[in-house]
C-alpha cells in the first residue's frame, strides 16, 4: 500500500510528527548546556532538570496521541518528509516520518512508558546518585534518557530501513552509555564498563546481519524504502529466488542482537548493571522490542519467505524456554526479570515469526506495561532495602546488626522476605505485574500471551509446545520471586527496616499497574472486539486478529496456577522447614536440593558465556596478538624491513664498493669475513645519517634514468 | 602577474609567503611565528572557501584552471596547470581546514625551534594543496615529492625518541614507490607528448597490456602512501614518532594523497587495467580492513592503535574506489574526508593526554571520563564517528562504500563476488571491538592511578581545536547531501570512462 505525500488537505496533526524526535532533543540540549548550572542553583535543581527531561518525553507523548487521533479519521496514515539524506545514483534515502498505526503504536508505548519512567527516575536517581556518591551525574542520566527517546523515535518512525538503522544503532549507543552509567562501579570497578562494552559489541554482531540484509535488499529491490520494497515483493521473488530468504535470515541476526535472542542474548542480563529505570525503559519495555517491531514492519517480506518464518518462530520459541530455565535459578531480583524479559521477547519473536504479527505487537505493548512495572517496582524494593540498610548504619542502636566485613547486596532476593508489610504500595503493584506476566485472567498478559499460544497451536505446533513449557516456568519463577521477596520472614536486618518509596516513584507505578491490569481489554479476542488488531490491520493486511481458543486458554491458565502452587509449596512450605536446619547445611534454595547439579548449571546460565569466551573471544584475542606481535612486528617490521631489506641493500653496496675500491676478486675472497663485520657495523649506523646516502643514491639513480630517457 | 592572484595559485602558495615571512623572524619570537603561521593558514582557508563559492558543482570537469607553459624542451611539454574539480575540491578544503587546526594544537606542545617548525608546516601545506590541484603529471610529481621534505624534518626534529629511524623509513619507503611512478610519468609524458592529465584522459588509447604496467607503477607510489596492506610498515613508526600536529596532517591529508592518486590517475588514465585489477586491489583492501582492525586491537600504545586503525579505514576507501561505481567512489571520497576528520581528531585527543601525562600506554589510564568530563565526552563523539555510528560522518561513508562494493560484487560486476563487501562488513564489528576497548581502557573504570587524579580538563584552546571537527562530524553524518553534491557529476563522468573501457574490453 502506498502513502500519499503530505498535502494541504491532510489533517494538521500529521505535520507535527518530527516533533516526536525534536522535543527530546531540545530537552537534552537544555540539560546539556544549562543542567549543570541548574543543579548548582539549589536544592530544587535536581527536580528542575528531571522535569525538563520528563516534559520533553511527555510532549513527545502528546504529539504521539495527536498523531493517533489523526489516524482515526485518516486510516492510511501519512508520510511526512523532513530532509533528503543520501541521494547517490539509485540510492535515494530521505529522513521522512512514517505515520501509520504500527509506528504510532510504538511511539505511544515509547513516549508513554518513557514519560512515566522519566518521572519515576526523578525520585529514583535522587537516591541513586547519593548512594553511588556522585550527585553531579544526575544531569547526565537525563541527557542520556532523552537521547534514547529521540533515537527510539527515529527507529520507529522511519520510512526506510536505513533511517531505521540510524535509530537502531542510536538506541544501542544509549544502551551502552546507560549500562555503563556507573562506569567506575561494579565488580573490580570495571564490571559495569565491561557490561556496557559487551552490549555494544554483541549488538554490532547483529548489526552486521542487518547491514548484509540491507545490501541484499538494495541490490535486489533497488530501494530501501518500506513502500517500494513491500510493493515489489512478488516481482523480486520471481527474478531473484532466494533473495528474500537471505534478507530475512540476515535480518534475523539483527533481531537476535537487539531483541536478545539465541545466540546473541548474552548481553541483556549483564545490562542490568545500568540504573533500574534504564532496565525498565530500555532493556525491557522499548529498545529490546525493536527486533520484534522490525519483523512486524517487514511482514510483507517474511510472509514471502516461509523458511525464514519458521526459523524466526523457532528461534523465538527456543529462546523463550531457554531463558526461562535460567530465570528460575537466579537470586538477583533484576536478573530474574532480565531473563524473564529475554523469555518474553522470545514469545514476541515467535509470534511475529509464525505470522501472528498482531499478537506479537499486542504482547509487546502489554509486556511494556507489566515489565516496566516489575522493573520499577524492583527498583523500589532495592532502594527500600538500601534505605533500610542506611537506616541501620546510622542508628546507634541498630548499628551492630550491620556486618561490616560482608558487602550487603540489596538486589539479592535471599536478603529479602516479608516486604509486603513494609512496602505496601510496591507490594500491590508488584503483585499486579506478576499476575500479568504469569498470564492470569483477566490481567493484560493473559490476553496477549494467550493470543500467541492460540495462534501457535495451529500455526506451529513445535513452537506451541516450547512456548507452553516456557509459560509454565514463567509462572513458576514469578511465584518464586513473590514468595522470596514479599512473603515469609525478613531474611536480613535491612529487609526488616525497609521503607516505602516516595510518591514521585509510586505514582508512576500505580499508573503502570492499572495499565497492566486492564491493558488486555484493548484487544479482547471476541467477535466485535479485536480493536487493537483492527487498528494494526490498517497498516498491513498481514496483521489479522487472532482467535480465542478455549482449550488453549484453559490449559495455560491451569499450568500457570499449578506453577504458582508448586512455587508456593517450595518457597513457603519447604523453605520454612529448611529454616530449621543449621545454617551450614541449609541450601540457599529449596530447588537446589531437588535439582542438584542441574540447578548449578541453570544458576550459571548453562555456562554459555564461558563457552563464548573459550570458543570465540579468546581466540580472537589470540589471533589479534599473534598478528600484531609476531606477524606485523617481529616478522614484517623487524625482520623483513629492518633486517632483510637493510642488510640486502648494504650487502649490495658493499660488494660494489669493494669491487671498485680494491678492484680484485682476491680482495673479495679475503674480505668476506671482514665484510660481514662491517655489515653489522653499518647496520648499527643506520640511525646516524648513513641513510642520507640511500636518498642520495636514489636521487642519482633518478637522474641517470631521466638522462637516459631524455638523451636516448 | 595576474596568475599570481588567481585563487588556485593563491591557495597553493600563500603558505609559502607566510613561511618566508617567518624566516625573517628571530628564533625567540615564538609567539609571533605561531601567530603568523596561524593567520596565514586561516587566510588560506578563507581563500579555499572562496574557491568553493566559485565552484560550480554541476560541472563535472576541471574548473578555475591556471595553465601556463612551464618546461618546454624537446619532447617535454610540461605545464604549470592547476585546476579543481569534484574529485579534489573536498580534499583541498580538508587540507586548508586541518592545517590551522594542527597549528593551533602545537601552541604549547611545540616549544623548541618554533620558527622552523612553522616554516616546515606551511611548506607542507603548499605541497599538499599542490598535489590535489596539479593537473600536469610532472607538476604533480614535483608537489608529491615536495611534501616528503617538510614531513621528514617534522618527524626527524620534533618527533619522539626513535624519530630519526621513523623519519628515514618514511622517506625511503615513500621514495621507493615514487621512483616507479616517476618512470611511468616520464614514459607516458614523452610517449604521448603531453603531461596534461585531462589531455591524456581524453586521448586514451593506451593498449590494455601496457596499461597494466603503468597502473602498477603508479600504484606502487600510491599504495605505499595510503598505505595498503602489506605496505603499511612505515606508518606505525611515523605516527608514533611524529609530533601531534604531524600525525594529524599525516593521517588527515598525506595518506589521502595516495587514495586520491588512485582516483585521479589510475582509474581514468588506465581504465581497462583498473577494471582488470579491481578484484586484486579490493582483495588487498579487504585484508587491510580486517588485519588493521585486529592488529589495532592488540596495541598497548593508543597512538599505535589509532595508526593501525587507519590501515583499516583506508581499506574501506580503497574498497569503495575499486567498486568502480558511483556509490563506491562517492563513498570512498567522502570517507577520505571522514577519516581525515575523525582520525585527525583522535590524534589531537591523544596529543592532549600525552601533553598531560607523557605516556600513551593505555594501561596507565582508566576512569579519565570522571576526571576530565569534557575530554571524555568529546573523545566519545570522535570514537563513535570512527567506528561508524549512524548519524555521524563515518557511517555515511562506510555504508555507501559497502553498498557500492556489494553491488560491484554481483555477477558481471567489477569485483564479481559478494565476499569483498561481506567480509569487509565484519570490519564494522571489529572496529567496535578496538574502539570500545580503547575507550573502556582509558575512560571507564575507576580512577586507580594516582597520577590521573588531578588531571586538568581541556582548556578553551583545546576545545577550539576540536570543535570545528566535531561540527563537521555531525554535519556530514546528518546531512551529507551538500558534500555528495559537490562530487557527484565528476564521479559520474569518471564512471562513464570506466564503463566505456569495460564495453570496449568486451570480446
Amino acid at each position: 500500500m502506498l502513502f500519499e505525500e503530505i498535502s494541504s488537505s491532510a489533517p494538521q496533526f500529521f505535520s507535527l510528527a518530527p516533533l516526536i524526535v525534536f522535543f527530546p532533543i531540545i530537552g537534552l540540549l537544555i540539560n546539556t548546556f544549562f543542567g549543570g548550572k541548574i543543579l548548582q542553583s539549589g536544592p530544587a535543581g535536581e527536580k528542575i532538570v528531571g522535569w525538563i527531561a520528563s516534559a520533553a518525553a511527555g510532549l513527545a507523548f502528546v504529539v504521539s496521541v495527536l498523531l493517533a487521533i489523526s489516524l482515526i479519521n485518516y486510516h492510511d496514515g501519512m508520510k511526512v518528509p523532513l530532509v533528503e539524506w543520501i541521494h547517490i545514483d539509485a540510492l535515494k534515502l530521505n529522513w521522512a516520518f512514517q505515520v501509520d498505526t504500527l509506528s504510532v503504536t510504538m511511539m505511544l508505548v515509547v513516549s508513554g512508558v518513557g514519560t512515566l519512567i522519566h518521572i519515576y527516575a526523578i525520585g529514583y536517581m535522587h537516591e541513586d546518585v547519593r548512594h553511588h556518591g556522585d550527585p553531579s551525574r544526575f544531569r547526565r542520566f537525563f541527557v542520556f534518557m532523552n537521547l534514547f527517546i529521540a533515537a527510539m523515535m527515529i527507529l520507529v518512525s522511519s520510512d526506510n530501513y536505513l533511517m531505521l538503522f540510524v535509530g537502531w544503532e542510536g538506541v544501542g549507543l544509549c544502551s551502552f552509555l546507560l549500562i555503563g552509567f556507573w562506569y567506575d562501579k561494579g565488580e573490580g570497578g570495571i564490571a559495569n564498563a565491561m557490561a556496557a562494552k559487551k552490549a555494544f559489541v554483541t549488538n554490532r554482531i547483529g548489526d552486521f546481519g542487518f547491514l548484509l540484509a540491507a545490501f541484499i535488499m538494495f541490490t535486489s529491490f533497488r530501494s530501501l524504502d518500506f513502500d517500494i520494497v513491500f510493493g515489489r515483493v512478488v516481482e523480486v521473488n520471481a527474478i531473484y529466488p532466494g533473495a528474500i530468504f537471505a534478507i530475512t535470515a540476515f535480518m534475523l541476526l539483527g533481531v537476535a542482537g537487539k531483541s536478545a535472542q539465541i545466540p546473541l542474548y548474552v548481553w541483556l542480563p549483564d545490562a542490568m548493571a545500568g540504573p533500574t529505570p534504564v532496565s525498565a525503559l530500555i532493556h525491557a519495555a522499548t529498545m529490546v522490542t525493536a527486533g520484534v517491531y522490525l519483523v512486524a514492519r517487514s511482514s510483507a517480506l517474511y510472509v514471502a519467505a516461509p523458511e525464514a518464518q519458521a526459523l524466526v518462530a523457532l528461534t523465538g520459541a527456543a529462546t523463550a524456554l531457554f531463558a526461562a530455565t535460567i530465570a528460575i535459578a537466579q537470586f538477583d531480583i533484576k536478573k530474574v526479570l532480565a531473563y524473564s524479559t529475554i523469555s518474553q521477547l522470545g514469545f514476541m519473536v515467535a509470534a511475529v515469526g509464525m505470522g501472528a504479527f498482531a499478537a506479537g505487537i499486542f504482547h509487546l505493548v502489554t509486556h511494556a506495561f507489566f515489565k516496566a512495572l516489575l522493573f520499577l517496582s524492583a527498583g523500589s524494593v532495592i532502594q527500600g532495602l538500601e534505605r533500610g540498610h542506611h537506616h541501620l548504619e546510622h542508628d546507634p542502636k541498630l548499628k551492630k546488626l550491620v556486618k561490616q566485613e560482608h558487602h550487603f547486596d540489596p538486589q539479592d532476593m535471599r536478603n529479602m522476605g516479608g516486604l509486603r508489610t513494609k512496602m505496601k504500595t510496591t507490594y500491590i503493584v508488584y503483585m499486579v505485574g506478576t499476575l500479568a506476566l504469569a498470564g492470569l485472567f483477566p490481567f493484560a498478559g493473559f490476553w496477549s500471551k494467550d493470543e500467541i499460544l492460540a495462534e501457535a497451536a495451529h500455526l506451529n505446533p513445535t513452537a506451541y509446545g516450547l512456548l507452553t513449557a516456557a509459560a509454565f516456568m514463567t509462572a513458576f519463577y514469578m511465584g518464586r520471586q513473590i514468595w522470596m521477596v514479599f512473603f515469609g520472614k525478613p531474611r536480613s536486618p535491612a529487609a526488616e527496616h525497609a521503607q516505602e518509596s516516595p510518591p514521585v516513584m509510586t505514582i508512576p507505578l500505580i499508573i503502570l499497574a492499572i495499565l497492566s491490569a486492564l491493558g488486555g481489554f484493548m484487544n479482547l479476542p471476541f467477535k466485535g472486539f479485536h480493536q487493537f488488531s483492527h487498528w494494526l490491520e490498517q497498516t498491513s493486511e498481514n496483521f489479522h486478529a487472532g482467535e480465542f481458543v478455549l482449550s488453549v486458554a484453559l490449559l495455560s491458565t491451569a499450568l500457570a496456577l499449578l506453577a504458582i502452587a508448586v512455587s508456593w509449596w517450595l518457597y513457603m512450605r519447604r523453605a520454612a522447614k529448611l529454616e530449621a536446619l543449621p545454617a551450614a547445611k541449609r541450601p540457599d534454595d529449596p530447588l537446589r536440593q531437588i535439582l542438584g547439579p542441574l540447578f548449578t548449571w541453570m544458576n550459571n546460565k548453562w555456562y554459555i558465556d564461558e563457552l563464548y569466551w573459550a570458543a570465540i573471544l579468546n581466540r580472537y584475542v589470540d589471533l589479534a596478538r599473534f598478528l600484531a606481535d609476531y606477524v606485523d612486528w617481529r616478522f614484517w617490521h623487524d625482520w623483513v624491513h629492518d633486517r632483510l631489506l637493510v642488510k640486502g641493500y648494504n650487502l649490495l653496496s658493499r660488494l660494489l664498493s669493494v669491487h671498485i675500491d680494491l678492484g680484485g676478486i682476491d680482495a673479495f675472497a679475503n674480505g668476506l669475513a671482514s665484510t660481514t663485520q662491517r655489515l653489522a657495523a653499518s647496520l648499527r649506523r643506520l640511525q646516524t645519517g648513513f641513510v642520507r646516502n640511500y636518498a642520495l643514491s636514489i636521487f642519482l639513480g633518478v637522474v641517470i634514468i631521466i638522462g637516459y630517457l631524455v638523451l636516448r | 602577474m595576474v596568475y599570481l592572484l588567481h585563487p588556485l595559485t593563491l591557495v597553493t602558495f600563500l603558505p609559502l609567503l607566510g613561511a618566508l615571512v617567518i624566516l625573517f623572524l628571530r628564533a625567540e619570537q615564538k609567539n609571533l611565528a605561531r601567530w603568523i603561521a596561524m593567520l596565514t593558514s586561516l587566510i588560506t582557508f578563507v581563500i579555499s572557501i572562496a574557491i568553493l563559492v566559485q565552484f560550480n558543482p554541476q560541472n563535472p570537469g576541471l574548473q578555475l584552471a591556471v595553465n601556463l607553459p612551464w618546461i618546454q624542451v624537446a619532447e617535454w611539454n610540461i605545464h604549470f596547470h592547476l585546476a579543481v574539480d569534484g574529485l579534489s575540491i573536498l580534499l583541498v578544503l580538508l587540507t586548508t581546514f586541518l592545517t590551522p587546526i594542527a597549528i593551533l594544537s602545537t601552541w604549547t606542545a611545540v616549544e623548541e625551534r618554533v620558527k622552523d617548525f612553522m616554516v616546515f608546516f606551511l611548506l607542507l601545506e603548499v605541497g599538499m594543496t599542490g598535489v590535489f590541484l596539479a593537473q600536469d603529471l610532472f607538476l604533480f610529481y614535483v608537489f608529491w615529492e615536495f611534501t616528503l621534505v617538510p614531513m621528514y624534518f617534522l618527524i626527524g626534529i620534533w618527533g619522539g625518541p626513535q624519530r630519526m629511524y621513523a623519519a628515514v623509513k618514511f622517506f625511503l619507503y615513500t621514495m621507493a614507490g615514487s621512483i616507479l611512478m616517476l618512470l611511468a610519468i616520464l614514459w607516458l609524458g614523452i610517449q604521448q607528448q603531453s603531461f596534461s592529465v585531462p589531455e591524456l584522459i581524453a586521448k586514451g588509447g593506451i593498449p590494455a597490456d601496457l596499461q597494466i604496467w603503468l597502473f602498477l607503477a603508479f600504484a606502487a607510489a600510491f599504495a605505499i602512501k595510503v598505505p595498503m596492506w602489506p605496505l603499511h610498515s612505515w606508518l606505525p613508526d611515523a605516527h608514533v614518532e611524529a609530533p601531534t600536529a604531524g600525525s594529524v596532517i599525516l593521517a588527515g591529508v598525506l595518506l589521502k594523497m595516495g587514495t586520491y592518486g588512485f582516483l585521479r590517475f589510475n582509474l581514468p588514465l588506465f581504465p581497462s587495467a583498473a577494471l582488470q585489477l579491481a578484484p586484486y586491489m579490493a582483495g588487498l583492501a579487504v585484508v587491510g580492513i580486517l588485519y588493521g582492525a585486529a592488529v589495532s586491537y592488540a596495541q598497548k600504545d593508543v597512538k599505535k592503535l589509532v595508526a593501525y586503525s587507519s590501515v583499516s579505514h583506508l581499506g574501506f576507501v580503497m574498497l569503495g574506489l575499486f567498486a568502480l561505481n558511483p556509490l563506491g567512489i562517492q563513498g570512498g571520497i567522502l570517507q577520505m574526508v571522514n577519516h581525515g576528520l575523525s582520525t585527525g581528531a583522535l590524534f589531537l585527543l591523544v596529543g592532549m593526554i600525552y601533553e598531560r601525562r607523557h605516556t600513551r600506554d593505555m594501561n596507565a589510564f582508566g576512569g579519565l571520563w570522571k576526571v576530565m568530563p569534557v575530554y571524555g565526552a568529546l573523545t566519545l563523539i570522535v570514537a563513535m564517528s570512527s567506528m561508524g555510528l549512524p548519524g555521524l560522518n563515518g557511517f555515511v561513508g562506510e555504508f555507501t562504500i559497502l553498498l557500492g562494493a556489494w553491488g560491484a560484487g554481483s555477477t558481471g560486476g567489477p569485483l564479481g563476488s559478494y565476499w569483498f563487501a561481506g567480509l569487509s562488513a565484519l570490519g564494522v564489528i571489529l572496529a567496535a571491538v578496538y574502539i570500545l576497548f580503547m575507550f573502556q581502557k582509558m575512560f571507564l573504570g575507576p580512577v586507580d592511578k594516582e597520577e590521573n587524579r588531578n588531571l586538568k580538563d581541556l582548556n578553551w584552546r583545546e576545545i577550539a581545536t576540536l570543535l570545528p571537527i566535531i561540527v563537521l562530524i555531525f554535519w556530514i553524518g546528518l546531512y551529507p547531501k551538500p558534500f555528495f553534491n559537490l562530487m557527484a557529476p565528476a564521479v559520474d563522468q569518471l564512471v562513464a570512462i570506466l564503463q566505456a573501457a569495460s564495453v570496449a574490453g568486451l570480446p
